[in-house]
């Protein structure tokens, strides 16, 4: 009997001892447009040198379709090996009902915390002194990205901020472009969050995410952040709207539209379409008037499960992603900023160069609404910004009221 | 499922409860019983059971996870001060009231017509009927393509030299609504077309013959006598079309998104959003709580009449 | 369509006026309905500069089937460039037995409510009339719950549970109003013979059932080929049916909408469904005359 027991033991390290050197391992993301897949493949490819096999589990239509799908196999206890998922609150339900692996030993050994900046990333991704996911990228909202073209082609100048590029709206429609492009959904309540911390100001924008003062949310600021909002709202001609975030992105490159409002991971569009920053596309980190970045960005987490190997290759995993190397490669096309300090950058270009400077300067740091916030509130936020910005005969004494209640009650 | 019902009469058997319960119970109809079983436990524990969770859990603070603690109504209340909730009702029952309005009317004219012995009634009908095996994903992708501005009909007919012509319903706020009624029409009144007909097939020809000795015209026989007659199919088809009405969600996903603004959002994307977008459980199913409130309460009159006690033979 | 009937010409015996109102509004009813599938076909074979040109009435000035081909083969979904094809037999895989299944007990669930009527039995059955209007979205976590304990959750078992259970409303309205309109007289018949629940139902209802069983098919095949939610939540990665993909290539921007990709892509997976109605279509009807007429 003893025999056995010992055999079977055997065998069982046998097994793991093998399959740690190939272990498949399926991760569930959202990311599926070209700078977002060409980024992904990084991944993949960094996670397939260990030996393993990174098994993709792409899931398109972002987190309204993705989520349901990701929360209810883990809880179905089926989970997938990794998977992109929302930092915050939501995780956290996960975490406290054990199903999620600890990588505290993981960061440790690796230095994780002496490496990653800003702070608050790891930070995000503790729950009671532990560490349970990844940070893979810092993602800011914070850009105006602007054709150059479609300025210069019509004899105008490229604008270097917010104002001078309003002003220029009236020109570029006797031109026949679209001033500003637009997708419709999640992108018009993005802007909001860019204006307020644009022509609002840092200060103003901690107290309103940070805070939730609802003082600040009836002063003078916010009411003329709400003002450039409403200004934007009536310039925006709404048959010109498009479907999908990179569809906007994609009037800017083939020069139709001249500015945009979106998040860096723009960049992997421009970039996937071999455009030049600088040249071809430019960029202003927080619209030209106040030089700072919200330092959101994507995590990974690793589900909990009985399999040794997949434990395993999901420390591999981990590891990989933050990896130096990996985390250029990956940046690079994903047009986001690494979570490393200490690595070389230089390959990246005009508009990322931008934003690493903004990141050396601890003021021109922000936390992102993404952490601030928790996506309930985000949610009913963003309800009332897109409703406001497709209602032309909402006034903004409406909205600066709903805001405040939305704040007021949020938790 | 044969095990569980044979353990537990012999529990009943083991006891001293009165044999005659336990016999009109368990043994009397057995096989009925037997072969009912899967729609007994689907009613207990799927329907029922679940929906007395999501009416507990609308009660609760659940994030994520159903884990929350009881706050009381404090879900109820903040779902009924919400803009975009308050919007989505509306919104559902004016699509609700249009679409079954023209599903039934346009389904019913259609089936009249197909019974006047025409020729190409399968090459009709199954142009009629196809739509129907398309999923809504699919409906919303082609209808959003139709309407869309800038390379729709529009656009197309502006081209033709109508430079006035618009047709923008999807970016329009107060028309949108009524974009989504076209495009669901579309999947779907086929089908009831194809049940109304098949209703009127099943009139009796002597029906007919009456009404026609009578001296009744062919409109006012249809009206007055033919579709009191087809009760059963007309039930059967508003179980079908309410049930789709009540849970639209995917084509307003593939079309509108729920805009421009709120402008089509509808109830089950409210919970949908919140159950999982915003991870509000408590949210969520405090809205799909009210949901099936206003349903069963537009239900109950009908049950009533529908499931009395009947007595024939 | 009054104009068509005041100016039209009104010859004797044949072309009668109410003749001709009949096949004006069927064929203008037909273009409604033909207008998006000539818009999908037309779309589908057109190159995406031609598409851009914005005419969708007209038909594709060269002809290519690259998008059908890229559709079914190489559109990617996030780092696999597959296209449609491996998620085809997954949703065959997932149709045939939860058609099987759930029609099956349908079946003697219908035929039990009307012929071996039992104390509650209607009230179960109001009850699970009550349940197709609930959102499925709302039983999500329950489920996922129930098929974890049940240790079917991520399983081809699983999701053909899970299609049974949200087929069973209106399947079972079905048969139950079908058998409620058969001739009573045979199934009292076979009963003074001695014949009991299975023999009858077996011997007796079946064979003169085939029209509501081909209604209850095609609406199973329907409703199961195109659902996404559950196949992506209960069927387990390595079943994925092909909306998964069908949702991916669709809702997955790759620089610009290829809206002739798309079009492909929903055809192709609408092909299957499409297929079954085109072939079916009349026992379709003459099921339905036989069976939803009865309350």
């Amino acid at each position: 009997m003893k025999k056995f027991t010992v055999a079977a033991a055997m065998a069982a390290a046998l097994m793991c001892g093998t399959s740690a050197f190939a272990t498949d391992l399926e991760v569930t993301h959202w990311w599926t447009s070209g700078g977002e897949a060409a980024a992904v493949a990084e991944f993949a490819k960094a996670f397939d040198a260990t030996g393993n096999h990174w098994v993709d589990g792409a899931i398109a239509g972002s987190s309204d379709v993705a989520r349901p799908l990701i929360i209810s196999r883990i809880l179905g206890g089926n989970p997938m090996g990794a998977t992109q998922l929302n930092t915050g609150r939501d995780a956290e339900d996960l975490i406290k009902a054990g199903l999620m692996t600890d990588l505290t030993d993981l960061a440790k050994s690796e230095g994780w915390y002496d490496v990653i900046r800003p702070k608050k990333l790891l930070e995000s991704c503790e729950f009671e002194g532990k560490l349970y996911c990844v940070p893979v990228n810092i993602h800011s909202w914070q850009w105006l990205w602007l054709s150059r073209p479609a300025f210069e082609d019509n004899g105008m100048e490229v604008p270097t901020d917010w104002n001078q590029y309003v002003a220029d709206f009236p020109k570029l429609r006797e031109a026949g472009v679209i001033p500003f492009s637009l997708a419709q959904g999640w992108p018009t309540n993005g802007i909001f969050g860019v204006l307020l911390a644009g022509v609002g100001g840092t200060d103003l924008f901690l107290a309103v995410n940070r805070d939730k003062d609802v003082s600040a949310v009836e002063g003078p600021d916010f009411r003329k952040v709400a003002q450039a909002y409403a200004d934007l709202r009536d310039a925006v001609d709404v048959n010109e709207t498009v479907g999908q975030w990179n569809e906007a992105t994609a009037q800017l490159i083939n020069n139709t539209a001249a500015g945009n409002i979106m998040g860096d991971w723009a960049q992997g569009e421009f970039a996937v379409a071999g455009k030049v920053a600088g040249k071809d596309y430019d960029c202003l980190p927080g619209l030209g008037l106040n030089a700072v970045l919200d330092t959101g960005g994507d995590a990974f987490y690793f589900p909990k499960n009985d399999d040794p190997a997949i434990t395993e290759a999901q420390l591999v995993l981990a590891k990989t992603m933050l990896s130096p190397e990996t985390q250029v490669a990956f940046n690079l096309k994903k047009g986001s900023l690494p979570v490393r300090g200490d690595v070389d950058m230089s390959a990246a270009n005009a508009c990322m160069q931008k934003g690493l400077k903004i990141l050396e300067d601890p003021n021109g740091v922000l936390p992102s609404g993404e952490q601030l916030l928790s996506s309930d509130t985000q949610q009913q936020l963003q309800d009332l910004e897109i409703e406001f910005f497709s209602d032309k005969s909402m006034s903004i004494d409406d909205f600066v009221g709903q805001f405040a209640d939305i704040m007021g009650s949020a938790d | 499922m044969a095990d569980l019902s044979h353990s537990r009469s012999a529990a009943i058997a083991a006891g001293s409860g009165p044999r005659r319960l336990f016999h009109n119970l368990f043994v009397r109809n057995f096989s009925a019983k037997l072969a009912a079983t899967p729609m007994i436990m689907t009613v207990l524990i799927v329907f029922v059971g679940c929906t007395a969770w999501t009416i507990f859990y609308s009660f609760t603070n659940s994030r994520s996870l159903p884990s929350g603690e009881l706050v009381g109504f404090d879900q109820y209340t903040r779902l009924f001060s919400n803009r975009r909730w308050n919007a989505s009702v509306i919104n559902i029952m004016t699509y609700g009231v249009t679409s079954l309005c023209f599903t039934m009317v346009v389904g019913f004219l259609l089936a009249v017509f197909m019974d006047q012995k025409i020729r190409f009634e399968s090459a009709f009908r199954t142009i009629f009927l196809y739509p129907f095996a398309l999923s809504f994903i699919v409906t919303g992708l082609v209808w959003q393509w139709i309407m869309n501005p800038a390379f729709g009909l529009q656009e197309t007919v502006q081209n033709w030299g109508f430079t006035s012509f618009t047709f923008d319903w999807l970016k329009n706020r107060n028309m949108v609504i009524y974009a989504l009624v076209i495009a669901g029409l579309w999947q779907g009144t086929g089908f009831v077309m194809v049940l109304l007909l098949a209703g009127l097939r099943g009139i009796d020809e002597e029906i007919w013959k009456a009404a026609r000795v009578d001296g009744i015209s062919t409109w006012r026989t249809y009206l007055f006598i033919v579709l009191p007659m087809m009760r059963g199919v007309i039930v059967t088809t508003l179980v079908i079309v309410g049930s789709g009405i009540v849970r639209l969600y995917d084509l307003v996903v593939a079309m509108t998104q729920g805009g421009p603004g709120i402008s089509s959002e509808v109830p089950a994307k409210y919970v949908y959003n919140y159950m999982f977008g915003a991870g509000n459980l408590g949210q969520g199913l405090a809205a799909s709580s009210v949901m099936l409130l206003t349903v069963f309460i537009i239900l109950i009159p009908w049950m009533l009449i529908e499931f009395r006690p009947k007595h024939h033979s | 369509m009054s104009n068509i009937e005041a100016s039209g010409p009104k010859p004797r015996s044949f072309f009668t006026t109410s003749r001709i109102v009949t096949y004006s509004v069927l064929l203008i009813a037909a273009m409604y309905y033909l207008f998006p599938l000539y818009v999908m076909i037309t779309t589908s074979l057109k190159g995406m500069p031609e598409v851009r040109l914005g005419n969708i009435f007209a038909p594709p000035m060269e002809v290519t089937f690259a998008p059908w081909v890229k559709a079914w083969d190489s559109a990617c979904t996030g780092l696999y460039c597959e296209g449609l094809k491996p998620g085809f037999w997954n949703s065959v895989k997932i149709t045939v037995p939860s058609t099987i299944i759930s029609v099956l007990i349908a079946a003697v669930n219908g035929y039990a409510l009307v012929n071996w009527r039992f104390k509650g039995s209607e009230i179960f059955f109001t009850v699970l009339l009550f349940g197709s209007f609930i959102p499925y979205q709302v039983m999500l976590y329950p489920l996922v719950i129930i098929t974890a304990q049940l240790k079917v959750f991520g399983t081809l078992q699983g999701v053909v549970l899970i299609h049974t259970i949200f087929g069973m409303p209106i399947l079972t309205l079905l048969f139950r109003n079908y058998f409620a309109s058969l001739p009573q007289e045979l199934f009292k018949a076979a009963r003074v013979d001695g014949a009991g629940f299975w023999r009858i139902f077996f011997e007796i209802m079946v064979p003169m059932s085939l029209p509501i069983f081909v209604v209850a098919i095609i609406l199973q095949v329907t409703g199961i080929w195109n659902d996404f939610l559950f196949g992506v939540v209960f069927a387990g990665t390595t079943n994925y049916p092909m909306t998964v993909q069908l949702n991916n290539i669709v809702n997955s921007v790759q620089g610009v909408q290829e809206y002739n990709v798309n079009m492909a892509a929903t055809i192709l997976t609408g092909a299957v469904p499409l297929i079954v109605y085109f072939i079916s279509g009349k026992w379709f009807v003459r099921g339905i005359a036989a069976g939803a007429v009865k309350g």
